[in-house]
C-alpha cells in the first residue's frame, strides 16, 4: 500500500545544483595558488600578512553576525575571500596590526554596514585597502624585495611593529615595476612580470598564476568572463595607442597588462558579482571603465598604481550602468529599462 | 552570450538541464491495464467544465458520450471503459479543488471495443466540419496545457495562417511521450496534419524536433507522404524550446508580440501527440479514451511509456508500475513545469504527459536561501529577456504593480529557468506566479470598479 502523505512543492523540481557557497569556495580554491606563490616569493612575511588579514575578516564576520543576533555567515566563504584578497594586495612586510585593522574594516565598513553579503556597494577588500592607503601611506608603499635567500627563515622587523608605533623597515627595500617606471623611468621585461620575478604586493606579482585561477573559474561558469576581458582589453588598447604614438614616453601595453595589480584586480576584484553590473552590456561598460581609468591614473596622475581606485569608482557607478542599459523584452518593440 | 548571438535556429538564452530521457526513450508504448474504477473530473481542460449527460446506474460503452461540451471553450468527455456509472459527484483534482465528476466502474469481462461515430473524411470535409469533429472528439492540447484544440485552430477574422507548426520538441527532462508517438504513430500524425492543414488553411507544416530525438526526425522524414507539404526540422536541444513562442522564433525567426497569440505572425502551433490523436480519432468519429504517458523518475520500478485510459486513478497507476518505499514527491508533467501531487486519489487527465516519482534523496532542493549576489545567471537564462533578479527583489517587497508596469512581469510564462539556475536558491518563478496572480486580481477589481 502506498503511503498517504506526499511532499508538495512548486515547480521547477530540479535545480542546477550550483550554490552560492560553492561559487565562493571555488573562488577560494582559485586564490590559493596565488597565495602559495606569494609565500614562495616573499617567504614568511607574506604568509603572516595573508593569514592575519584573512583571520581578521573571518572573525569580524562571525562577531558581527552574533552581534546582530543572526546565524553566522562565515560558512558561505565570502569573508574568507575578502580577507584573502585584502592580504594579497598588501606589501609583504606590512605591519600585522595594520593588516588586522584592514581585515576588520573590510567586513565591517565594506560589507556589513550595507547589509552583508549581496548588498555591498564596493568590493569590501578594496574599501579596506583604500582606508589603509590613506591611514598608512608609508607602510603601504614600502616594498620588500622578492626571492631573498633567507625569506623562509627570517621575518622583517616591521611586521611586528606595535600599534601606532612607527614601523622600522629593513634597509633593503624593493621597488615595484610601476614605481620604478613612474619615478625612475625603468621598465621590467614582460617575462619577469608574467612569472612574478618582481616586487610588489604579496599576491599581484605572478600574472600567469592569477590568470590561470581566473580561467578555472570561468571554465566552471563561476565568474563572468566579460569583466576580465573588458578590463584587460581596454587597458591594452589604450596603452597600446599611447605606445604607438610615443614609444619613448609610454611603456609597452604588455608592461601595463602584467605589472601592478591589474591582473589581480581584473580577475579577482572587479569580478565581485555583488558590486558589478548584472546586465551583459553593463559588464562590458564597467570593465572598460576600469581598464581605461587604470591607465589614465598610472600615466597622468601622481600615483604609480590606479587599479584600486578605478575599481572602487566603477563599483560606485555600477548600479547606474545597469539603469542606463535598456533592452528589448521578447515580443515587445520599445526598449525598456533593465533595473 | 548576447554579443555572440548570431546563431539562428534557436531562441535567446535558455538552459540545459540534464535530459534524463535515456531510461524510457527506447521503450515502446504499452497498453496499461484498466482500473476497476475510473474517476473522471469534468474540469480537466482550460475553459468551461463538461456537462454530464448520463445518470447514475447507467451502463455505458467504451467511447460513449458521458458529458457534452459546456460551451464553446470546452470539450465533451467520452467513456474510457465499458462499464456502469456508479456515482456522479465531486471528485478531487490536482489543484486541490473538487470538481464535478463521474465514477465509472469497469465491466471486468468486457471486450472493451470502442464505439464508432460519424467519420470525417479529410478530403471532403470543410474546415468548420473538421473543427467541429475535433471538438466532438474531446481533443485538448496533450502537451500539458489542455487547451481545447478547436479553439486554438479557429483563425480569427482578418487573420491568416501561413504555417502550421507541429511541436515535437518535448524539452522537459524525463518525458519521452512525444518521442515514442513520433516513432510509432507516424501514420496518425500525417493524417492529423492533413486535417490540421485543411482546418487552418495553412500552406505548409513544419515538424520541430530537438536533436536528442534524431531517430524520430529520421523516422518521420522517411515516411513523409509525397503529397503533404510537411518538412521536418531538427533544432539544438535547449529548454524551454517547447514553449510556443520560443519554438516559433527558433523555427521561423519571428517574435510573437507580447500579450498576443502565434496567429499574429501567421502561425498555429499544435503538439505532435495532439496531431496524432486527431489523425487517429477523426476518421472513426471517436472520442479520446486514453493517452500516452511517460512514467519515470528514480522512484519508479517499471518505468515506461504507457497508453493509459483517461480517469485512471494515480494510486492504481503507481501500484501497477511499483514505486520505491520512500517516495516523497510525485509530479504530473515534467520536472520543470509539472505540478506536484498532494493526493494520490486524483486521476490521469487528458493533459497528463508524464508522471514523475522522486524519493527523498532525489529532491535536491536546498532549504538555505542566500541573498541575491547579482551573479546574473537568471538574466542569462530568461528566454524572454526579463531581469528575474530585479523582479525577485521587488517581489520580496511585494511591489507587484511596479513589477508589472516597469519590468514586464506579465510576459513571464513561468518556465522556471531562473529558479533552476539561481545559486542562492531564491524561489524566483514561484514569486512571479504569486505576483502575476495578485496583479490579475487587482486588474479585475479595477475593471469592476469602473463598471460599477
Amino acid at each position: 500500500m502506498l503511503k498517504k502523505t506526499l511532499d508538495i512543492s512548486s515547480s521547477p523540481h530540479i535545480y542546477k545544483g550550483r550554490s552560492t557557497d560553492d561559487i565562493m569556495k571555488n573562488v577560494v580554491w582559485a586564490l590559493l595558488p596565488v597565495a602559495f606563490f606569494s609565500i614562495y616569493s616573499f617567504g614568511l612575511n607574506a604568509l603572516l600578512v595573508i593569514l592575519t588579514a584573512t583571520l581578521a575578516a573571518v572573525m569580524t564576520e562571525h562577531f558581527l553576525c552574533k552581534l546582530s543576533k543572526k546565524e553566522t555567515t562565515v560558512n558561505d566563504y565570502s569573508a574568507v575571500i575578502t580577507g584573502l584578497l585584502l592580504g594579497l594586495t598588501l606589501p609583504p612586510s606590512f605591519p600585522l596590526w595594520m593588516a588586522f585593522v584592514g581585515g576588520v574594516i573590510s567586513i565591517a565598513l565594506g560589507k556589513h554596514i550595507f547589509g552583508g553579503l549581496g548588498y555591498n556597494v564596493f568590493n569590501p577588500a578594496l574599501v579596506a585597502r583604500a582606508v589603509l592607503q590613506a591611514a598608512f601611506p608609508v607602510a603601504i608603499t614600502t616594498w620588500h624585495p622578492a626571492f631573498l635567500p633567507d625569506r623562509f627563515f627570517t621575518i622583517s622587523g616591521s611586521i611586528f611593529t606595535g600599534p601606532f608605533m612607527q614601523p622600522q623597515f629593513d634597509a633593503i627595500s624593493g621597488a615595484t615595476p610601476l614605481s620604478a617606471f613612474k619615478f625612475d623611468g625603468v621598465t621590467a621585461s614582460t617575462a619577469e612580470l608574467a612569472f612574478g620575478q618582481i616586487s610588489g604586493s604579496t599576491g599581484e606579482t605572478c600574472a600567469v598564476i592569477i590568470a590561470l585561477g581566473g580561467l578555472y573559474l570561468i571554465a566552471r561558469n563561476m565568474m563572468s568572463w566579460r569583466i576580465p576581458v573588458a578590463v584587460l582589453l581596454s587597458a591594452f588598447v589604450l596603452s597600446g595607442i599611447l605606445y604607438l604614438i610615443n614609444s619613448e614616453g609610454y611603456p609597452s601595453p604588455f608592461f601595463m597588462l602584467f605589472s601592478g595589480g591589474l591582473m589581480l584586480g581584473a580577475v579577482f576584484m572587479a569580478t565581485d558579482m555583488v558590486s558589478s553590473p548584472i546586465t551583459p552590456i553593463g559588464l562590458w561598460i564597467y570593465g572598460g571603465i576600469i581598464g581605461i581609468l587604470t591607465i589614465v591614473i598610472r600615466i597622468w596622475s601622481g600615483l604609480p598604481e590606479g587599479v584600486m581606485y578605478s575599481i572602487l569608482l566603477a563599483n560606485a557607478i555600477s548600479p547606474h550602468i545597469d539603469v542606463l542599459v535598456k533592452h528589448r523584452v521578447y515580443g515587445t518593440n520599445k526598449k525598456t529599462k533593465m533595473v | 552570450m548576447a554579443l555572440f548571438n548570431f546563431h539562428k535556429n534557436t531562441f535567446k538564452h535558455g538552459i540545459h538541464p540534464p535530459e534524463s530521457k535515456d531510461e524510457t526513450k527506447g521503450l515502446p508504448i504499452r497498453q496499461f491495464p484498466f482500473a476497476p474504477v475510473i474517476i473522471l473530473p469534468m474540469a480537466q481542460h482550460i475553459g468551461a467544465p463538461s456537462e454530464i449527460v448520463v445518470r447514475e446506474g447507467q451502463e455505458v460503452h467504451r467511447g460513449e458520450l458521458l458529458a457534452k461540451a459546456g460551451g464553446y471553450v470546452s470539450v465533451p468527455m467520452h467513456a474510457p471503459v465499458s462499464g456502469i456509472v456508479r456515482k456522479i459527484g465531486n471528485v478531487p483534482t490536482i489543484s486541490g479543488k473538487m470538481s464535478p465528476g463521474i465514477y465509472l466502474e469497469a465491466f471486468p469481462a468486457s471486450t472493451q471495443e470502442v464505439l464508432e461515430g460519424k467519420p470525417i473524411d479529410p478530403n471532403t470535409a470543410t474546415p468548420e466540419e473538421i473543427l467541429q469533429g475535433i471538438q466532438d472528439a474531446g481533443i485538448v492540447g496533450l502537451g500539458g496545457a489542455a487547451f481545447p484544440t478547436h479553439v486554438k485552430l479557429k483563425i480569427p477574422e482578418g487573420k491568416k495562417c501561413d504555417t502550421l507548426i507541429l511541436n515535437g520538441i518535448e524539452c522537459e527532462p524525463y518525458l519521452t511521450t512525444d518521442h515514442r508517438v513520433m516513432l510509432e504513430q507516424e501514420g496518425d500524425i500525417f493524417t492529423g496534419i492533413t486535417y490540421l492543414l485543411k482546418a487552418t488553411g495553412a500552406k505548409n507544416a513544419i515538424i520541430g524536433i530537438e536533436a536528442n530525438k534524431q531517430d524520430a526526425a529520421d523516422h518521420l522524414t522517411k515516411h513523409l507522404p509525397k503529397d503533404l507539404p510537411v518538412s521536418v526540422k531538427v533544432l539544438p536541444v535547449k529548454y524551454p524550446q517547447g514553449a510556443e513562442k520560443m519554438l516559433i522564433t527558433a523555427l521561423i525567426d519571428k517574435e510573437v508580440p507580447s500579450k498576443s497569440f502565434p496567429i499574429e505572425v501567421g502561425v498555429v502551433v499544435v503538439n505532435i501527440a495532439t496531431a496524432a490523436e486527431i489523425g487517429r480519432l477523426l476518421p472513426h468519429g471517436r472520442g479520446i479514451q486514453e493517452r500516452v504517458i511517460t512514467i519515470t523518475g528514480p522512484g519508479v520500478k517499471k518505468k515506461g511509456n504507457y497508453l493509459i485510459p483517461v480517469g485512471t486513478p494515480l494510486r492504481f497507476v503507481l501500484e501497477q508500475v511499483g514505486v520505491d518505499e520512500e517516495i516523497s514527491e510525485v509530479y504530473m508533467g515534467g520536472p520543470m513545469m509539472g505540478v506536484a501531487v498532494s493526493n494520490l486519489d486524483i486521476s490521469i487527465v487528458k493533459g497528463t504527459s508524464g508522471i514523475l516519482v522522486f524519493t527523498r534523496k532525489d529532491v535536491n532542493r536546498s532549504s538555505k536561501i542566500y541573498p541575491c549576489i547579482k551573479c546574473g545567471a537568471c538574466v542569462d537564462a530568461c528566454p524572454i529577456l526579463l531581469n528575474p533578479s530585479k523582479l525577485g527583489i521587488l517581489a520580496k517587497f511585494e511591489a507587484y504593480d511596479e513589477m508589472a508596469s516597469d519590468f514586464n512581469l506579465m510576459d513571464c510564462f513561468e518556465c522556471g529557468s531562473c529558479t533552476y539556475v539561481c545559486p542562492s536558491h531564491i524561489p524566483l518563478v514561484q514569486y512571479f506566479r504569486l505576483a502575476k496572480r495578485v496583479v490579475r486580481k487587482r486588474e479585475a477589481q479595477k475593471k469592476e470598479e469602473v463598471h460599477a
